[in-house]
């Protein structure tokens, strides 16, 4: 008899999600899919209203990323006031948004990490799930948990420097900024009391690519063998082909490294990428139009990124970089889990960053504001923690927003999600008559692996109740189980 | 001659110039009482009724009521100011007052009374009405999702010739307070910034300054409304 199985909700993620797995007779997996199961329509409802609300409205898609989505909208809208396309702001107003982003990352990524993927690699992925979360973390683990908690503290002060909040703020206006860092401010972060300074954060990075490298030693087999499989790669670098993730241009590679696309300007994104819509999902499919949905889909987000770009340009992050890529010999590393690895890179690379920055007097100048021609649309990129994010606008001759679209970044690695979960299901469950919550858990780890932020909603951090339902081919429940 | 009358409000002893309304000379004597549609320099109205306080078993309005010797009044109640919260709540859910997004936030006269009175969930329906928004002026944007009617901008925001920019349209639900479209188009940008500052909302936004001033400098960031009023 046939089997449908569903995963609903999808846990220790942020936003919601479900997943089912279809059996045949046999026990065999024949189809796996994560649907997206709420519908936000943020791309509707910001029409008619004043394009310079765009950026503090559009960030209530998230209270994760928020910062993402504000500087995204306000990058659209400095090409809509004429203050260029992303290089022509005041240097306050550039570096001021550049720590703010790279606070984002690095808080976000120290969530993503410690809080929502350490259990699972701390406590094994079949652990007791009531061990296996952010408390048993802190509770077996505490200096662990401890330098989680504030690394992330850090980067939401750095945020609420830079915006005015730590969640939700106003920082980014269209061209440029409304505050600069104020000399106590800087020196808070400069020489703050332990643990809460730069200079103990680059420290704390370092510790936790070195936590890492010693599991990934432990554990190469799980780790290499878990949702392998090659696939493109997108993100934006600099133009010399650096990290950069703030402002750059479009760059995709393949499986092999090959460029597929070629440092294109991103204002002309839709002449490169498209959007295909399924029927089980209200998230999107793109892809590279020129090579065709089957084969144009991409990945984004850490993994990608270390893909994409040909150095990083701070040296702690660099000399790990080097190292990681010699894992492939160069070539694009395409292992799922390798991801917790390179996003533990950029958290590196963010806090040297964040520390080069606040020792740049430019981010307590009083130019902040730059416009010049109006034009009538704008798109704005950047690397979102979670991948390229895509904001477009155009507005009309009142200066209403009349168009929008967002390509988020757990939209564009829709189908390597998609692929990673099947992949883990065939692996673990083809065959199997019993499903254990072991083997739901290690779905869950393939999705968590992206940092997935599923409908870009807020909600808060904690344990929601994971459940398993089994269908005939008639769709009648056959059984159902809970997690604890 | 000092026409000087005593009063007393919850019991504290007052002085203020006889005939000054309530609610100014609550203000000298260090009291803050409500206010939504008053503002200095216009005749008072009583619209709002935020400011309704109780004297010799009467709602009045503090805005509108002159002082008197002896009077007795009553502001800092529960059940009035149970009536303030209730009035603040209908405002709230007869428009479509969007706080999150809104560049008066922090600025915003009924959101800071919203806090004021601790408002969370409202004990009224939300209506979520459809509303316009006016985009053509080239100076302002007037934004009837917010407006609260409160007249304001049309009481105070007057040309050389004492026209006013604003004037009331439709009655009844259908009531809203219009842009006069030849004098919205030749509105100054001095003229457009005292439209905005009159308006106790996010009804009235001058364009492309949003969001300029930083959350920390907003009105309200520090300390709640009417605490700048003290001896």
């Amino acid at each position: 008899m046939s089997k449908k199985i569903t995963i609903e909700p999808v846990t220790r993620v942020e936003g919601h999600g479900k997943v089912t797995i279809h059996m045949d007779n046999q026990g065999k997996v024949y189809q796996t899919r994560l649907h997206i199961v709420e519908f936000r329509g943020f791309e509707r409802f910001v029409q008619g209203r004043p394009y310079w609300e765009a950026p503090v409205l559009v960030q209530r898609l998230c209270g994760i990323c928020p910062v993402s989505h504000h500087l995204a909208a306000a990058k659209a809208l400095d090409v809509i006031v004429g203050a260029g396309t992303g290089e022509g702001l005041t240097p306050t107003g550039e570096k001021m948004r550049r720590l703010m982003h790279y606070g984002q990352i690095f808080q976000s990524h120290a969530l993503h990490f410690f809080h929502l993927s350490s259990p699972d690699f701390l406590f094994g992925i079949d652990a007791d799930p009531n061990i296996r979360n952010v408390i048993g973390v802190a509770l077996k683990h505490p200096d662990l948990a401890v330098q989680g908690v504030m690394m992330r503290k850090f980067g939401q002060e750095i945020i609420r420097a830079t915006a005015g909040k730590k969640i939700h703020g106003t920082g980014a206006i269209p061209g440029g900024i409304n505050k600069n860092l104020s000399v106590e401010e800087r020196d808070e972060f400069l020489k703050g009391a332990d643990p809460l300074n730069a200079d103990k954060m680059v420290s704390w990075a370092q510790d936790a690519v070195e936590f890492f490298k010693g599991y990934y030693k432990a554990n190469k087999e799980f780790i290499d063998n878990f949702a392998h499989f090659p696939s493109n790669h997108l993100s934006i670098v600099r133009k010399d082909g650096a990290m950069d993730l703030y402002h750059g241009v479009l760059r995709a590679v393949d499986a092999e490294g090959k460029k597929i696309l070629h440092d294109v300007d991103y204002q002309e994104y839709n002449k490169y990428i498209e959007e295909e819509v399924r029927s089980w999902s209200y998230m999107k499919f793109p892809y590279i139009k020129e090579l065709g949905q089957d084969h144009g889909w991409y990945r984004v987000g850490p993994l990608a990124r270390l893909n994409t770009c040909d150095f990083i340009p701070t040296p702690l992050a660099q000399k790990e970089f080097e190292l990681y890529k010699s894992l492939t010999n160069g070539k694009p590393n395409s292992f799922c889990l390798h991801t917790h690895y390179a996003r533990l890179i950029e958290t590196l690379h963010a806090a040297e960053v964040i520390r080069d920055l606040l020792n740049d007097p430019d981010l307590l100048g009083d130019d902040l504001v730059i416009k010049g021609t109006k034009q009538k649309e704008g798109v704005g990129l950047l690397e979102a923690p979670r991948g390229t994010l895509f904001h477009h606008y155009r507005i009309n001759d009142n200066d209403q927003i009349e168009m929008a679209n967002l390509i988020v970044s757990t939209t564009n690695n829709n189908e390597p999600m998609n692929r990673s979960v099947n992949y883990v299901a065939k692996s673990i469950m083809d065959g199997k008559q019993e499903i254990t919550e072991s083997m739901m858990n290690a779905v869950e780890v393939a999705i968590r692996a992206y940092d997935p932020c599923l409908s870009c909603a807020t909600h808060a951090l904690g344990k929601m109740p994971l459940e398993i339902k089994l269908y005939d081919d008639n769709n009648n429940l056959l059984d159902a189980k809970k997690s604890q | 001659m000092s026409n000087l009358v005593k009063f007393r409000i919850d019991k504290t002893e007052c002085m203020a110039e006889a005939g000054k309304y309530i609610v100014e000379a609550a203000k000298e004597n260090g009291i803050y009482i409500p206010t939504l549609c008053n503002m200095p320099g216009v005749k008072p109205q009583g619209a709002c009724r935020i400011c309704t306080v109780r004297i010799n078993n009467r709602l009045m309005t503090a805005c509108t009521t002159p002082i008197a010797d002896g009077m007795e009044i009553e502001m800092d109640i529960p059940e009035l100011n149970d009536l303030r919260k209730a009035i603040v709540e209908m405002l709230f859910v007869s428009g479509n007052h969007f706080c999150p997004a809104c560049e008066k936030s922090g600025d915003c006269e009924l959101q800071a009374l919203a806090y004021r009175y601790q408002m969370f969930v409202p004990r009224f329906p939300y209506e979520f009405p459809q509303k316009e928004v006016d985009a053509s002026s080239t100076r302002i944007i007037k934004d009837q999702n917010r407006c609260i009617f409160c007249k304001r901008c049309i009481k105070s925001v007057k040309d050389e010739q004492g026209r006013s920019y604003f004037a009331f349209r439709h009655r009844g639900h259908k009531l809203e307070v219009v842009l006069d479209k030849e004098l919205g188009m030749s509105m100054s940008e001095e003229k457009a910034e005292q439209a905005m500052q009159s308006c106790p909302v996010g009804s009235i936004l001058v364009k492309e300054k949003g969001f300029s001033k930083p959350i920390g400098k907003r009105k309200f960031d520090h300390s709640p409304i009417g605490s700048d009023i003290k001896l």
